[in-house]
């Protein structure tokens, strides 16, 4: 919900200043490594933009695999939200470099004087 | 048309969050936020810890609760600062709510605050709130298998402590599953069996967290 709400004061605030009428799509990236899950976001979305001009918009979740970096062989490699040491040597001296994501990558607008 | 936007979605949460810490770093105070189930005992480790470090710290606390004053009347009971947020039904805290709170408190004399983070394993460890560490308690009754169940809370956590280890019999807890499923989340987390309302293994983190407020 706290998520959400923020996707929406965002979106909310963009929309305005292009001098939109209508969102059609709201585009996230969101690490796995996060707390937040697809079906709750799809929710709370739904049931936040009612009456708002995003009422309707289709919400796109793109996940980002946690991906990390070992310090003891400079290893770039991707893990799940469990095994974080490096597959390569061993070594939990790792610094995760994505996967905790919570971002509005782009949204979709329909603007009026755009039309032909 | 297409807009890009490529902001974090908690950007107003985040930039509170970092001018809460540096006026956290301006004044030498160190702020842990304890995040931990309902029932784990986070106020009764609140009260073993001022226990432990009243005598050389000047603690405050800041409660977070859905509802009521329970938890917040039992720190000043102890003749500690306590400020108390209701959240009104959110699940977690978050920065501007932690800031009304701070602003109620005298930083400059203070060296530890602790936040009582609302009772959840899994919101909480998403918003920043400017805390210097957050420190994460699970109680034996809730079982040995919550590292596999919760791992973001444990990822996060600086510290865990085990708490009610005293109970440890009556729930068949499988302390060598708990502690290397610990290890591989967060093989640096220094992990603390304690009984907070008995006082046993307090001290081991009393110091722990003192070594960390004598820093700020």
């Amino acid at each position: 919900m706290g998520i959400i709400s923020g996707v929406l004061d965002a979106t909310l605030a963009t929309a305005r200043d292009a001098g939109a009428e209508r969102v059609t799509a709201v585009n996230l990236r969101v690490g796995e490594m996060t707390e937040a899950i697809e079906d709750a976001l799809q929710f709370a979305f739904e049931a936040l933009s009612e009456g708002t001009v995003c009422e309707g918009a289709k919400l796109s979740i793109e996940m980002v695999p946690p991906k990390s970096l070992c310090f003891e062989c400079a290893n770039e490699f991707e893990h799940d939200r469990f095994h974080r040491a490096c597959p390569e040597c061993g070594s939990y001296e790792t610094m995760l470099l994505s996967g905790r994501e919570l971002d509005i990558a782009s949204i979709e607008v329909d603007i009026p004087d755009e039309e032909e | 048309m297409h807009i890009d936007i490529n902001k974090p979605i908690l950007e107003k949460n985040d930039k509170l969050a970092a001018e809460l810490r540096e006026r956290f770093a301006e004044n030498h105070v160190f702020v842990v936020d304890l995040l931990a189930s309902p029932g784990s005992g986070k106020t009764s480790t609140i009260l073993a810890t001022i226990d432990a470090l009243r005598d050389e710290f000047n603690i405050a606390v800041i409660e977070g609760d859905i509802a009521s004053t329970v938890d917040s009347e039992k720190i000043k009971a102890q003749g500690i600062p306590a400020v108390q947020i209701n959240t009104g039904g959110a699940c977690h805290l978050e920065s501007a709510m932690l800031k009304r709170a701070i602003d109620v408190l005298d930083l400059e004399r203070l060296d530890l605050i602790i936040i009582e983070n609302v009772g959840n394993l899994v919101c909480p460890t998403d918003f920043d709130l400017g805390e210097n560490a957050k420190v994460m308690i699970l109680s034996v009754p809730e079982g040995h298998d919550k590292p596999l169940k919760y791992p973001g809370v444990f990822q996060i956590a600086e510290a865990v402590i085990l708490n009610k280890v005293d109970t440890a019999p009556v729930f068949d807890f499988d302390r060598e599953a708990f502690d290397s499923s610990v290890r591989e989340l967060n093989p640096k987390a220094p992990i603390f069996p304690i009984a907070a309302t008995k006082g046993t293994g307090v001290e081991e983190w009393a110091s722990w967290l003192a070594d960390r407020i004598r820093e700020a």
